[in-house]
């Protein structure tokens, strides 16, 4: 799982927005521990027969002086049973926009962005799912004014 | 043909308020099970319908939700709650999209439903932009598809609601064991 970033801050209204360009590449597989799986490691079994969709989200934590933790969600995607599983997305912008509550984005070094997925069952348990691997990108000290985006 | 009446019509009293506590022990232990249900869970309302279709293709009209409301548990992004509006009795059924939380625990998030464009600010209260832990009435947890259609259509058609509880009334009452 990689995901690659450029940034750009802008402040509005007094809060912190933050604009982030991203790649993702991932390949949904789900190694369900201790079970016995008649299939070949190889072949994704996230999508089984009870699973009827994924929720896909970028999610962005980070600490702030106001708030020590935050969680944005930047961008998300509904993958049903039947998509392919693997992703390959190349510069992407964020869905949604990326406001801090308060400023916190500015100079801010350590922003973690992880793609985790709520699995939908056909029936049962909900769980959510957080991928493995991570990247952590740093904001720059100084705002930027009216970039297009 | 009619055998029901005549078995009403047979019962002595003593059978008939055997019918009735019978009756209570079923209402009882039903009640019991939702109350002990609402203690474990730790939500006031541990099981709920789906009613609008904000949260499609995951959850349709209709469809069954089972909540826990876990003081400890944290409010993260990505999680699927039921919460309240101040003032006003839905619930509703909807994802949390940003989470600020304080070091001393106070947390405040954003919601937005999946088939939705826009976020639920619109939905809160008059000047209201955050959602407290105090609104939450539980994370869903699990869920079964349809089952809930029969609230629905009890809410939507009341003759169908009371025909219902006739029947079953009937029934319970009726029923002999031998």
């Amino acid at each position: 799982l990689r995901k690659n970033v450029e940034d750009f801050t802008g402040p509005r209204e007094r809060s912190d927005l933050g604009f982030v360009t991203f790649d993702i590449t991932a390949d949904i597989l789900n190694r369900k521990n201790g079970l016995q799986t008649f299939r070949n490691k190889n072949t994704s079994i996230i999508f089984d027969w009870n699973v009827k969709q994924l929720f896909l989200y970028l999610s962005a934590e980070y600490s702030t002086k106001n708030n020590a933790l935050n969680q944005v969600v930047l961008w998300d995607k509904i993958m049903l049973r039947g998509d392919n599983p693997r992703l390959s997305l190349k510069d992407m912008k964020s869905k949604y926009f990326f406001f801090d509550d308060g400023n916190g984005l500015k100079g801010n070094r350590n922003i973690t962005l992880t793609l985790s997925w709520n699995v939908v069952p056909n029936a049962g348990i909900l769980p959510l799912v957080t991928g493995s691997g991570h990247v952590s990108v740093p904001f720059p000290d100084t705002y930027e004014t009216t970039k297009s985006y | 043909s009619l055998d029901f009446l005549d078995d009403v019509r047979r019962m002595n009293k003593r059978q008939l308020y055997y019918q009735v506590l019978n009756f209570a022990m079923i209402v009882s232990s039903a009640l019991m099970i939702w109350k002990g249900l609402i203690v474990v869970t730790g939500s006031e309302s541990p099981i709920v319908v789906v009613l609008s279709g904000s949260m499609e293709p995951a959850f349709h009209r209709g469809d069954l939700l089972f909540l826990t409301n876990f003081h400890d548990d944290p409010i993260r992004a990505g999680e699927i709650v039921v919460f309240k509006v101040e003032g006003r009795d839905i619930p509703i059924v909807h994802r949390v999209i940003k989470v600020h939380e304080k070091g001393n625990g106070n947390i405040k998030f954003l919601t937005k439903g999946d088939n939705n464009e826009v976020d639920d600010r619109g939905l809160y209260k008059e000047g209201q932009n955050w959602l407290e832990k105090k609104d939450v009435v539980g994370r869903a947890r699990g869920f079964l598809p349809y089952v809930g259609m029969v609230t629905i259509i009890m809410n939507d058609y009341p003759k169908f609601k009371y025909a219902l509880l006739a029947v079953m009334g009937a029934y319970v009452l009726l029923k002999r064991e031998s």
